[in-house]
């Protein structure tokens, strides 16, 4: 029997490793990325000369959970035509038999860096708007994400913003559920939920089961996908992730470097979206984006009962302009009436 | 567009065959002597490797222990107590190793062995070679701490080196020597000079013949590997976990 070198195992993994395009419209570019269930790839649509991304298996067969959730993955985009999540081109087997598809190559930032560079909190708070609304859309078309953290949301350079990773999305209703349901079934817990991200805390990893199945990620999953509830979960689920999405993106340092100071407004929206009984959430994410647009143009928030000192804080804030034009000109009529009695 | 590679693709995977776990707990003596064949074709060498280097046997002794080792893991019932739940094979078999040469009670339980339960041709001659001077030189033996890892990296090497030689026989009966060939200088010599222009210049074929060929062959080499690795896994999961070992997608 030959002896293989360190040099010749290395080269059999590496060799082994890369997805064999032969027969398919793709050339193989470079490695972009690895998740739970496979590998992602930058590659080239050879017939509509364009770069794609390519996700893939690690292993072979069309038969198992994770050849399952992928091709699942790829149908519940492909249902998901919407500017804020990522399009899906083709589904398939390759001829190493691993499972793939490709979707939209997206270049940009992930949220976790992307957000360093955004200064105003206004702006901050339009770009979780965006997450809003894809999050909207897809509840809307009957779909929990179920794994929405900073990692998963893409910034492109013109500053669009693209939900990714739908492998552990959860179908409500539709066609895609049937295929769906069995894999469901087999999601394990294997860790308690932490608190909502503060922002320092290391727990971007989504927690995957022996299986490679991903199953939420602790801080950023709900109660009660934590506990395993699956068919308990409805977009109130996701609605905790988001408010813990929202609490990350404001607590975030600024390229100032300054630590942002929620005020009581954000704060009780937070705690709103991630109260740990789903009945004390938002009930849909609209009621949530509804709140953040009210805070935005400085009205009252549904998540806060305010105080007389608190509307009266909100009302100089939204008119402060005018509160001060008013006040220098009532301060220049009492120096102008003290100056002619002198 | 891409529907029809569907089944094509998934055709090239013969059924799962489970396991040799099931067979090494079976009260069929056939089946049983086939679980020790493939346990012993994947383990004996790092077993054999770790024995000299972990526990400092001369070559004799490494020899006879660890012919002895696989026969009481069949013999004795070994693996009824592994929970592929709880560990790897490879990491229970270890343990299981270091026990057995704790116990061992010298030359007179290893008489009683007699001959070799396996079929398998155990090479130790050449194992010997492949560890070099590892034994006498106290700086190659491993740390404590890096037993595992070399167990593992072992287990690796014996478990690509089955895949290769199983990638021989296929492209000799399938008449693609050449093929093979191909795969054997650019992928297993190790060499970094080569390239496909070499290749294709050396053979006096086109660099896509070369490209084309060694697609195939590590397309070949990964599925026989795949499938010697079910061989030895007992669960689904526990195989998804160790591909991703063996072929160090956990790494990257």
């Amino acid at each position: 029997m030959k002896f293989l070198s360190d040099k010749a195992l290395e080269r059999l993994r590496t060799g082994a490793d890369e997805p064999d395009l032969l027969g398919t419209r793709y050339r193989l570019l470079e490695r972009v990325a690895r998740g739970g269930m496979g590998v992602v790839y930058a590659a080239e649509d050879q017939k509509l000369e364009r770069r794609v991304a390519l996700k893939v298996l690690d292993v072979p067969g069309t038969d198992g959970d994770l050849a399952n959730r992928l091709i699942r993955e790829a149908r519940v985009l492909a249902r998901l035509e919407h500017p804020g999540i990522v399009p899906v081109h083709d589904v398939g087997t390759l001829a190493d038999g691993r499972v793939f598809y490709t979707m939209k190559f997206v270049e940009g930032q992930r949220l976790d860096k992307f957000i360093a560079t955004v200064e105003s909190l206004h702006d901050r708070l339009r770009l979780f708007s965006r997450v809003c609304d894809a999050a909207a859309f897809a509840h809307a078309r009957g779909v929990l994400h179920r794994d929405l953290k900073p990692a998963n949301i893409m910034v492109g350079p013109f500053g669009e913003v693209l939900v990714m990773d739908w492998g552990l999305a959860k179908i409500l209703h539709g066609e895609v559920a049937e295929s769906a349901a069995p894999a469901d079934h087999e999601v394990t817990i294997y860790e308690k939920p932490k608190k909502p991200n503060d922002g320092n805390s290391d727990t971007t990893s989504s927690v995957i089961t022996g299986h490679g199945t991903v199953m939420g990620t602790p801080g950023y999953m709900s109660p009660e996908q934590a506990r395993g509830e699956i068919e308990a979960l409805d977009a109130r689920s996701d609605i905790f992730s988001l408010g813990a999405l929202l609490r990350f993106i404001l607590t975030q340092r600024t390229p100032s470097g300054l630590n942002p100071h929620l005020d009581r407004s954000l704060e009780a929206i937070c705690a709103k979206a991630c109260a740990e009984q789903p009945g004390s959430r938002y009930s849909t994410v609209q009621e949530f984006g509804l709140d953040i647009s009210r805070y935005l143009d400085g009205q009252a928030v549904g998540a806060l009962r305010e105080s007389i000192l608190d509307k009266f804080g909100r009302f100089y804030r939204r008119y402060r302009f005018f509160i001060l034009l008013i006040l220098a000109y009532l301060v220049m009529r009492v120096l102008l009436v003290l100056f002619l009695k002198r | 567009m891409s529907e029809d590679r569907v089944p094509e693709g998934g055709e090239r995977f013969p059924p799962t065959r489970w396991s040799v776990i099931d067979a090494a707990r079976s009260g069929d003596q056939a089946e049983r002597a086939r679980a020790m064949d493939t346990l012993c074709a994947a383990y004996w060498k790092p077993v054999y490797k770790y024995v000299r280097l972990r526990w400092n046997r001369p070559l004799d002794d490494a020899q006879d222990l660890t012919q002895g080792f696989f026969v009481q893991l069949i013999e004795r019932g070994l693996l009824d107590k592994y929970q592929p739940a709880k560990s790897r094979l490879r990491t229970f078999l270890r343990v299981c190793v270091d026990s057995y040469v704790m116990n061992e009670d010298k030359a007179a339980k290893r008489l009683k062995r007699g001959g070799s339960f396996s079929h398998v041709a155990l090479d130790f001659a050449g194992a010997e070679e492949e560890l070099g001077g590892a034994v006498m030189d106290p700086a190659a033996i491993p740390s404590p701490e890096s037993l595992e890892e070399f167990f593992e990296k072992e287990w690796v090497r014996g478990l690509f080196e089955l895949a290769v030689e199983d990638l021989k026989k296929y492209c000799d009966t399938g008449e693609r020597e050449r093929t093979f060939r191909l795969f054997e200088e650019y992928d297993l010599s190790g060499d970094e000079t080569i390239s496909y222009d070499k290749l294709a210049a050396e053979y006096g074929i086109p660099a896509t013949d070369v490209t084309n060929a060694l697609a195939w062959a590590r397309r070949e080499f990964r599925r026989i590997a795949l499938e010697r690795l079910r061989e030895i896994c007992s669960t689904e999961e526990e195989f998804l976990r160790e591909a991703r070992a063996v072929f160090g997608w956990e790494a990257k």
